[in-house]
C-alpha cells in the first residue's frame, strides 16, 4: 500500500501554469491533470499527453455508414424492388450510382459525426447528471490547476516548483491510498 | 501562446480579464429581463401562435386551405422552407468554414449563429412536414419495413435525397453546437448562486471539468465535425436546389443551381446573423466582443456572396437566350417582365443592387445602415425563392394550364407563425445559454484583445 498526497497548484495565467509543468515534468515528476478554462495551446506535450485517436474513430464510423447506406439501398432499390421509371429499370447497383452518390455522403457524415460525438462523450465520461469533474469550480471560470497526486517526497519538491514559478495558491487536499496491483 | 500582427484590429475591445468574459456572458443569464425583451417576446409569441392556429387549420382540412392551386402546386410552402434553410446555412459556415480557415473573428458570433441554423432548420421543417398534404404519413419518407408490399422509397428522387440530407443537416447542427456548449454550461454551473439554476445547468454541463485530456479531445473532435460540416452544409442547399435543377420544368432545369443556391443561402444567412448580432450586441451590452470589425468581416461576406447571386442571375439570362430553347427564354422573359415583374424586380434590386453599397467603408462600418440593409436583403431573398417557384409554375408549357396565384390568410398565417416561432426560441435562447463561446474568447484574449495587443506593440518598440 502507498499513500499519496494530493496537492492542487492553483494559478491566475496559463503562461506560468505551463513553465510550472515544464519543470516538474523535467524534476520526474507526474502531472495527474490539469485544468483549464479553455484550450491551452502547445500544453499537450508538455503534460505528456498522447495525441487523441478520436479522428481515427470517425473516419471508422463514416466507413461503416458509407457501408450500410450502400447496402441499404442496394437491397431496396436494386435487390427487393427493383422499379422501372421510364424505361430505366434499376437492374444494376452499378448504372444507379449517381443517383445514390447524395445519400451514400449524407449518411457518412451522419455516421461519422454521430458516432464520433458519442464516442467523444462517453469516453470522457460526459453524461446527464454525472458530478462536476473539476475539483475547484474556480477552474472553468478563470483559474487553472495542475493536480498531483504524490508521495511525500516528490511533495516537497513539487511545493517549490509550483511555489517559484508563481503558483497563486498550493492546497493540499488530504491522501489517496493506492492499492498495489497483484 | 499564439502572437498577432498589429496590423489586424483587436477583436476584445477594452480591458478585459478571464474573470470579466464570464461575468459578461453570464450577465443575462442571471439578470433580469428588461422591457424590451418582454415586449418583443410577447409580439413574437402572440405570431407563434397564430401561425400555431393556421397550422392546425390546415392539418384539419387539408392544403386545399393555401393559394395553390393545380398549376402552381408548390407555392409558398417550398419558398419559405428553402427561405428558412438557406438562412440556417450561415451558422454551420460560420462555425465550420471559419474554423477550417482559422478565423477568429467568428468566435463571438459562432454560438448564436448556430442556434439560429438549428431554429431555422426546425421552421424550414414545418413547411416540408406540411406541404405532403397528409403529415400524419410523413414517416412513409423513411425507408421503414412496411405492410404495402414492401414499398421502399425512391433513392433516385432528389426530393428523397432532401430528407436525407435536411435530417442529416439538423442533428448534426445539434450535435455540433451542443459539444461547443458543454464548457460554457459548466462555467455557469460554476458561478450561479441559485440552487435550481445550479442543478438545471450542472445537467447540462454533462460534468464537464476542463480536464487537458477532454480539450485535447474537444479540439479535435470540433476539428472533425468542422470538416465533416463543411460538404456537408454545401450538400444540403445544392441538394435542395436538385429538387428544382433535376425537373423538367423550363427555369428550373439548370446546372448553375447548386451553387447559386449554396451562395444565396449564405448571402441571407449572414444578413439574418447581422439583424440578430445587431440586436444582441445592444441588449445585452456584449459591444467589446461583436465589434464593429466583426459587422464589417461579415459585409465583406455579402459583398461577395451576393454579387456571386447576381452574376448568377445574369448568368440564367445570357444562357436561356444562348440556349435557343424558346421555352426557356420565355420563361426568364415572363419573369422579369410578366404578370409577377414586380417580385422579379424586388429580388434584382435588394439581392443585387443593394449589397453593393458595402463598397464603401462607411456604409458597410455603420451598424444602422447594416441593420436595415440586412432586413432588406432578407426580403431580397424571400423573393428570390417566390420568382423562382412562382411565375415558372404560372407559365409552364400548355397555356391551357397557365394559372396565377394569390396566398390565402393561411399561407401568410404559416409563415408568419415561423417567423414568431423563430424569434421566440431565439429570445428564450438568449436569456438562458451563453450567447458567446466564451471559453473559445478567453483562448484569443491575449492573442486579440486590444489592451495585451497594445502591450505587446509597446514592448516591441
Amino acid at each position: 500500500m502507498a499513500t499519496k498526497q494530493i496537492i492542487h497548484g492553483i494559478f491566475g495565467d496559463e503562461v506560468p501554469l505551463s513553465e510550472a509543468c515544464k519543470k516538474l515534468r523535467a524534476s520526474g515528476i507526474r502531472i495527474a491533470d490539469v485544468f483549464t478554462p479553455f484550450p491551452v495551446h502547445g500544453i499537450d506535450p508538455i503534460v505528456g499527453l498522447p495525441r487523441t485517436r478520436i479522428a481515427i474513430c470517425a473516419f471508422i464510423y463514416g466507413i461503416t455508414g458509407l457501408a450500410l447506406a450502400t447496402l441499404m439501398m442496394w437491397y431496396m432499390m436494386i435487390h427487393d424492388w427493383p422499379n422501372d421509371i421510364g424505361g430505366k429499370p434499376n437492374w444494376s447497383y452499378y448504372f444507379n450510382i449517381p443517383a445514390f452518390i447524395p445519400i451514400s455522403f449524407e449518411a457518412t457524415v451522419f455516421c461519422a459525426a454521430h458516432g464520433m460525438s458519442l464516442t467523444y462523450l462517453l469516453r470522457c465520461m460526459l453524461v446527464p447528471g454525472a458530478h462536476p469533474k473539476n475539483p475547484d469550480p474556480r477552474t472553468t471560470d478563470d483559474k487553472f490547476m495542475i493536480y498531483l497526486e504524490l508521495n511525500d517526497e516528490q511533495s516537497k519538491k513539487a511545493d517549490e516548483i509550483l511555489r517559484s514559478t508563481g503558483a497563486e495558491e498550493v492546497n493540499y487536499k488530504g491522501t489517496i491510498t493506492i492499492e498495489p496491483k497483484y | 501562446m499564439h502572437a498577432e500582427s498589429n496590423i489586424r484590429e483587436p477583436l476584445i475591445l477594452g480591458h478585459k480579464t478571464y474573470r470579466n468574459i464570464s461575468d459578461d456572458i453570464i450577465a443575462p443569464i442571471e439578470g433580469k429581463a428588461n422591457r424590451t425583451w418582454y415586449i418583443l417576446f410577447t409580439i413574437s409569441a402572440l405570431a407563434f401562435m397564430w401561425g400555431i392556429g393556421c397550422l392546425s387549420y390546415t392539418i384539419g382540412v387539408g392544403i386545399g386551405a393555401w393559394g395553390s392551386n393545380n398549376g402552381v402546386d408548390w407555392a409558398w410552402d417550398i419558398t419559405n422552407f428553402v427561405w428558412w434553410i438557406g438562412i440556417g446555412h450561415a451558422g454551420t459556415l460560420i462555425s465550420a468554414v471559419l474554423l477550417l480557415f482559422r478565423q477568429k473573428w467568428r468566435m463571438a458570433i459562432n454560438r448564436s449563429a448556430e442556434a439560429m441554423t438549428i431554429f431555422a432548420v426546425l421552421c424550414a421543417a414545418i413547411f416540408v412536414t406540411l406541404h405532403t398534404g397528409r403529415p400524419w404519413l410523413d414517416y412513409m419518407l423513411f425507408p421503414l419495413p412496411n405492410q404495402f408490399g414492401s414499398l421502399w422509397p425512391n433513392f433516385n428522387s432528389p426530393l428523397l435525397w432532401d430528407v436525407f440530407a435536411v435530417s442529416t443537416y439538423a442533428t448534426v447542427s445539434i450535435v455540433f453546437w451542443y459539444i461547443g456548449l458543454i464548457p460554457d454550461f459548466a462555467m455557469i454551473r460554476d458561478r450561479v448562486i441559485k440552487p435550481k439554476m445550479k442543478k438545471a445547468y450542472s445537467l447540462l454541463s454533462f460534468g464537464w471539468g476542463g480536464s487537458v485530456r477532454h480539450w485535447s479531445r474537444f479540439e479535435e473532435v470540433s476539428l472533425v465535425l468542422a470538416g465533416l460540416s463543411t460538404p456537408l452544409v454545401f450538400s444540403v442547399h445544392s441538394i435542395v436546389s436538385f429538387d428544382f435543377a433535376t425537373s423538367v420544368v423550363p427555369g428550373w432545369h439548370t446546372t448553375i443551381f447548386p451553387p447559386y443556391f449554396v451562395s444565396g443561402a449564405v448571402f441571407s444567412g449572414f444578413a439574418m446573423v447581422l439583424t440578430l448580432m445587431l440586436i444582441v450586441r445592444k441588449v445585452y451590452k456584449l459591444e467589446a466582443y461583436l465589434t464593429v470589425k466583426h459587422v464589417e468581416y461579415m459585409n465583406i461576406v455579402i459583398i461577395v456572396t451576393g454579387s456571386i447571386v447576381g452574376v448568377a442571375y445574369l448568368t440564367e439570362l445570357f444562357m436561356a437566350w444562348y440556349s435557343g430553347v424558346e421555352w426557356e427564354q420565355y420563361a426568364f422573359l415572363n419573369r422579369a417582365t410578366g404578370p409577377m415583374a414586380w417580385a422579379y424586380w424586388i429580388m434584382m434590386s435588394c439581392n443585387v443592387l443593394s449589397p453593393q453599397f458595402f463598397w464603401f467603408k462607411k456604409l458597410r462600418t455603420s451598424l444602422a445602415f447594416t441593420f436595415v440593409l440586412s432586413i432588406v436583403i432578407n426580403i431580397g431573398m424571400w423573393f428570390e425563392r417566390f420568382v423562382i417557384i412562382v411565375p415558372t409554375l404560372c407559365r409552364t408549357y400548355l397555356p391551357s394550364t397557365w394559372n396565377t396565384y394569390s396566398p390565402s390568410f393561411i399561407d401568410v398565417g404559416i409563415f408568419v407563425g415561423t417567423i414568431g416561432m423563430f424569434f421566440t426560441l431565439f429570445l428564450l435562447y438568449s436569456r438562458t445559454f451563453p450567447v458567446i463561446a466564451q471559453a473559445e474568447l478567453k483562448s484569443i484574449l491575449k492573442a486579440s484583445g486590444e489592451e495585451h495587443k497594445k502591450a505587446a506593440e509597446q514592448a516591441h518598440h
